[in-house]
């Protein structure tokens, strides 16, 4: 009887010693971003240089670029990491922040099968390229959860002249999920998907897939990153989060993200300094 | 990588991956413990009292059995959320409130099996605790005592839910690297990630942990013939 | 000699006890006094479990009153009852015995030493470690018969305490039953073998379809029934 009750004592003071009352005490911030950008391996290698230089430990919770932003609209991040510049500035219209720095871009490629069904490999024109899978009604996955892979997609097909909800037949599909899911869908169903080049160097299940079309300029993602308002959510870490946001437009923070390669391969190509991004 | 690479990473104590079962168990047992003391308490009272509406009380745990753990954990996140009721406490995306959503979705199984556990025994000992004259309190810890195999093994029941789940927990710790990351919310992440060695070195861990489990329920049975016949 | 038990006598009025739509006891009017062991007798579905329990305070009358030494509460601290199937606990036999003292207030340091008095005053010492639910029948009986001992009884009811059980283990219950019913332990019980009625009986109380038939003392009832359903039912005729 006794032994049980020790047992019980020892785990309820662990589970408090634990608690946020201990946590008040260490620096430490959440920023809500995206499961591209924590696919794309990004995460792993910067946070620890953040925690060394700056002192402070960064916890990602990475959604969809709309969640993430709901996220920071109810108070639960101190800052927001996305790359959907509309949503962004409809997040800053709405005073949820009161400024909004751009980070660095990097690019999305157009993933499919070595067979090609829709004949779109080496297209210089991304537009031209969606045209061929639409007409083919080839299989296409798209991740349909908001996010800014999501948007990016849809403005393609915008451009492309196509009212995807009205021309979309048993071919597309809407997943709802991240990018890592939506790959994985594609390599097992034979199809095509739009994808962030981070996240593919990343993926480790290429199966037959590979990039068919790149480089259009109508491909880049850019990144952006906010403060929460701490107006509207007193709870913000304003100070520390501020820290996060200037060392990465900071010069050594810029140096420190085009360092971060794959494969020898350098994935995010910073921009801070560019007054349109 | 092949799946050579997740043996090995289970084999020699990789400590990311001792990182993720660590908290996974810790996260798990205290929700069951937690679960335990709400649980068992609330059974024993279904058990052993008899009030208007309690056949309904008894079909609702019952179905709160079957909640499922996404939902559960959708309803906490809304509750722990700074725009929410609860908001004040900060539990959001923290281990705390993973332990709170398995919490909530363990304690209706043990309530539920203790009741009937302690109902049964109850039938069996009524005629003679009330011939030795004993009083309420002690009759309770009896029942307790004696049922106690069979209750540690609703505990076995709900440490596997828990454990098992991912719906719940993903939801409410966000699956932070470091902090909120378990067993079930990393195979799920390595998964869409593509990176499957790592994946299936989890789900071997979790497998095992499962096994063993129910290893420790049929020993569990075993004492209990031995002790009690 | 134990003190005499201060619940007797136990009077009985114009009891009944209802069910539903069964009347199980309809207007019993009969007295428990101190003395040789008093035994209830009848056929099956007479009430004779019912009045026991009754009488041990476990359940109370639809009508009537029954008084215990006068007094209207039961207060069962020197009285203790074996059930016709008693319920084992889940524990060892010596478990069981320990069980009854801790319930009867006796001191930790005295139950193991007390218990295993009790195992061997009914013959199972050497079973003690054994779990209790894989006691035979027989000794399943005399478990039960030792945690209703174990509460140091002045008044013990014990319900058809030998139904079937072997020759040997009937023989072993019963001496024990004198034992203690000449240590000054009032014994009140149901049996509904009648040469063990004979046996124990220092008076007999006839029971049938829930009514008080007779109740006179031993002798003169086997030798001279009042009434023609005891003589019939000593006769061994039925009684429907």
């Amino acid at each position: 009887m006794h032994t049980r009750r020790t047992v019980i004592a020892a785990l309820a003071f662990a589970v408090v010693a634990a608690s946020p009352i201990a946590q008040a005490q260490d620096k430490s911030i959440v920023v809500a971003s995206t499961t591209s950008t924590q696919d794309s391996g990004l995460f792993e290698y910067l946070l620890p240089i953040v925690k060394q230089k700056l002192g402070i430990t960064v916890k990602v919770v990475a959604q969809g670029t709309g969640q993430a932003l709901d996220t920071g609209r109810r108070g639960d991040a101190d800052v927001v990491f996305v790359h959907a510049k509309s949503a962004e500035q409809k997040f800053l219209a709405e005073g949820q922040s009161t400024k909004r720095y751009p980070v660095m871009y990097n690019d999305f490629v157009l993933i499919g099968p070595k067979s090609d069904p829709a004949g779109i490999k080496g297209m210089k024109d991304v537009s031209k390229a969606f045209t061929a899978i639409k007409d083919k009604q080839a299989s296409f996955i798209s991740r349909g959860d908001r996010s800014g892979t999501h948007i990016a997609e849809l403005n393609l097909w915008k451009d492309s002249g196509i009212d995807i909800e009205k021309d979309k037949g048993p071919w597309y599909k809407s997943i709802g999920q991240g990018m890592g899911a939506a790959l994985n869908t594609a390599g097992a169903s034979n199809a095509y998907v739009l994808s962030d080049r981070g996240t593919w160097i990343n993926f480790k299940n290429k199966g037959d897939l590979e990039i068919l079309v790149e480089g259009d300029k109508r491909m880049f993602n850019q990144y952006g990153v906010m403060l929460v308002n701490p107006e509207k959510h007193p709870n913000v870490k304003k100070e520390l989060g501020q820290q996060f946001i200037d060392y990465l437009v900071s010069p050594e923070g810029q140096k420190d993200i085009a360092n971060y390669k794959i494969n020898g391969q350098q994935l995010f190509y910073p921009n801070a300094n560019d007054p349109g991004a | 990588m092949g799946d050579g690479s997740a043996l090995h990473l289970v084999l020699t104590g990789d400590p990311a991956l001792f990182a993720i079962v660590e908290l996974s168990l810790l996260v798990s047992l205290s929700a069951v413990l937690l679960a335990a003391v709400i649980g068992v308490p609330i059974g024993a009272l279904l058990a052993l009292t008899r009030f208007r509406g309690r056949e309904i009380v008894i079909v609702v745990l019952n179905a709160m059995m079957g909640l499922p753990p996404v939902v559960v954990g959708l309803a906490i996140f809304l509750a722990l959320s700074r725009s929410g009721p609860l908001g004040a406490w900060g539990l959001l995306f923290t281990p705390q409130a993973m332990v709170i959503a398995q919490t909530v979705l363990v304690a209706p199984i043990i309530a539920a099996l203790s009741r009937q556990t302690i109902e049964d025994l109850w039938a069996e000992y009524r005629e003679e605790l009330a011939a030795m004259n004993i009083g309420p309190v002690r009759r309770v810890a009896t029942l307790i005592w004696d049922a106690r195999f069979s209750l540690v093994t609703a505990l076995l029941a709900g440490f596997g839910r828990a454990a098992a789940e991912v719906g719940a927990i993903i939801i409410v710790g966000g699956n932070i690297d470091g902090f909120t990351r378990t067993m079930t919310t990393a195979i799920a992440l390595e998964t869409s990630k593509g990176d499957l060695p790592l994946a299936v070195g989890l789900g071997m861990v979790l497998i095992a942990i499962v096994v063993v489990i129910n290893a420790l329920a049929w020993g569990v049975r075993r004492s209990a013939e031995r002790v009690a016949g | 000699m134990r003190a005499p038990s201060t619940d007797l006598p136990i009077v009985i009025v114009d009891a009944s006890v209802v069910a539903g739509q069964t009347t199980i006891l309809n207007r019993l009017t009969l007295t428990f006094s101190a003395g040789a062991p008093s035994v209830l007798i009848g056929p099956n579905g007479s009430g004779k479990t019912t009045l026991l329990r009754a009488a041990m305070g476990l359940i109370p009358l639809t009508r009537g009153r029954i008084t215990w030494a006068g007094r209207e509460e039961a207060a069962p601290e020197r009285r203790a009852i074996v059930f016709q199937r008693p319920a084992m606990l889940r524990r060892s036999t010596g478990g069981n015995v320990r069980y009854a003292l801790a319930a009867a207030g006796v001191p930790r340091a005295k139950r193991h030493e007390r218990a295993a008095e009790l195992l061997k005053l009914v013959g199972l010492e050497g079973l003690a470690r054994r779990p209790a639910r894989r006691l035979s029948g027989g000794e399943q009986q005399r478990l039960a018969l030792a945690r209703a001992l174990a509460r140091d009884p002045a008044l013990l009811f014990l319900d058809e305490p030998t139904a079937s059980l072997d020759p040997a283990a009937i023989k072993a219950i019963e001496d024990i039953i004198r034992s203690i019913s000449a240590r000054g332990v009032k014994v009140i019980m149901s049996t509904h073998d009648l040469g063990q009625a004979r046996r124990l009986a220092g008076d007999v109380t006839l029971l049938h379809r829930g009514r008080l038939i007779e109740q006179a003392p031993a002798d003169e009832f086997f030798s001279a029934p009042r009434t023609q359903e005891g003589a019939k039912f000593i006769a061994g005729e039925l009684l429907v």
